[in-house]
């Protein structure tokens, strides 16, 4: 059995530690940020590649979950079609609050190369973006560094009141 | 001493008349006979059905048939001539120049080991046979020609936008519909999601990848100068950390000082 070794000198001798309940929320928040699956076109291939054992996501407390209600950040990882869009928004829709969004790759950005009918000029039409990640694709340090800021973010957000509503586009 | 005369009176008209494009020379036609296996198969089908042309084209039958007749051509392909397979059908449009969709048929034969095709020709308000009971294959891709191109095809039994959704205006994939979409398709997900009303608040699509706006609200364009939402672009380089400077809640921060780099593996 593993002993937990208690330095009395410390802290008045008592192992624990002084924080106000906000910063304990937030960092309860900021690492255990659930994604939902959300992979469009090429980009999910490097956000599959960030999640699994090389770069893993988990040591940031990123798991993804394959259900909106259960989701806290979503990774838009691809080209989204003028067809699909209303699906995002349904998802978006769903996710319970906090909620936040990262916009992966160039075409989820602004719609990179596909200047064409059938492609949404950038997901920011039909969602607020909290994190835009550019690059095509993205490496995985880089999705990595964007959830980063995006914990420093909520770091700085207030716990307790209810997210302000975010600017559409 | 006087300049050569050159009459400039029509000269814009002129470059807009020649051709400014490069026209790809057309694959050489040979005729039927040239090949054993389809001079035998294009005589069976001369017995049964009026033929407009025929030609090979890099070894393979093309014959140019009577919309009317496309079901009873294919069917006389598939059962009499040996051609189980239809790999591809879809239509090209001609709308421009003669007000006319071709379609073509592309089959195969395993075991002549022959492709042939089989082209007609309609007019837009007309429609076009189903032949989906004849090649199961024929079923999606109908649909598909009818979504993109709008051929109209009878008797199919499940007529309906295979690609595009199903309240989408116009038809892709003719010469006519612009790449960046009409007014519909640009406005297409904020009418869908929002409401036409919605229009105004949300914007057009900035459809220009090359653009750069030097005077943009967050100062993008300049890497490592980005400033908040609303605030004025400045000169002042933004310093982005992942950690703040007085560190994090229950998380030591990382100091590069501390840190040591091994030259060799342990």
């Amino acid at each position: 059995m593993a002993q937990h070794k208690v330095n009395y000198l410390q802290d008045s001798g008592l192992p624990i530690a002084l924080t106000t309940v906000d910063k304990l929320v937030q960092w309860g928040r900021s690492n255990s940020l659930w994604a939902l699956t959300y992979g469009l076109a090429c980009c999910a291939i490097e956000m599959m590649a960030s999640g699994a054992s090389r770069y893993d996501f988990d040591r940031f407390g990123t798991i993804f979950r394959a259900s909106p209600r259960q989701a806290e950040v979503m990774i838009i990882a691809g080209t989204l079609t003028k067809k699909h869009a209303e699906f995002t928004r349904r998802l978006y829709d769903q996710m319970a609050e906090p909620k936040w969004v990262i916009s992966m790759g160039s075409c989820a950005n602004t719609g990179g190369m596909f200047n064409t009918y059938s492609t949404v000029q950038g997901v920011d039409r039909i969602i607020p973006v909290d994190i835009y990640l550019p690059g095509c694709a993205p490496r995985p340090e880089t999705l990595q560094y964007a959830v980063m800021m995006l914990q420093k973010k909520i770091r700085k957000e207030s716990a307790f009141q209810k997210q302000k509503p975010k600017r559409l586009v | 001493m006087m300049r050569e005369y050159k009459d400039r009176k029509n000269v814009q008209k002129k470059s807009y008349y020649t051709d400014r494009f490069y026209v790809v020379p057309s694959i050489p036609k040979e005729s039927v006979e040239s090949d054993e296996i389809f001079a035998e198969d294009f005589k069976k089908l001369k017995e049964h059905f009026k033929i407009k042309e025929a030609y090979i084209q890099r070894g393979q039958l093309v014959v140019i048939i009577n919309p009317e007749d496309n079901k009873e051509v294919l069917k006389f392909f598939r059962d009499e001539l040996d051609y189980p397979f239809l790999s591809e059908l879809s239509a090209n449009d001609y709308l421009a120049k003669d007000g006319e969709f071709e379609i073509f048929y592309q089959l195969l034969s395993l075991n002549k080991r022959k492709r042939a095709r089989v082209k007609c020709r309609i007019k837009e308000s007309s429609a076009i046979e189903s032949v989906y009971t004849i090649y199961k294959s024929a079923d999606w891709a109908e649909r598909e020609m009818f979504d993109l191109m709008g051929v109209n095809v009878n008797n199919h039994y499940n007529l309906k936008r295979l690609i595009m959704p199903d309240d989408w205006e116009g038809h892709p994939l003719r010469k006519t519909y612009p790449l960046q979409g009409d007014e519909a398709a640009q406005w297409y997900e904020v009418d869908k999601i929002f409401g036409k009303e919605y229009r105004d608040i949300i914007g057009p699509e900035q459809r220009d990848p090359a653009r750069v706006d030097r005077k943009d609200t967050k100062n993008f364009v300049r890497i490592g100068h980005e400033v908040p939402y609303g605030e004025k672009p400045s000169d002042k380089k933004t310093h982005t950390d992942y950690q703040e400077e007085d560190g994090v809640f229950f998380i030591d921060e990382f100091k590069k000082s501390n840190s040591k780099v091994l030259n060799t593996r342990r």
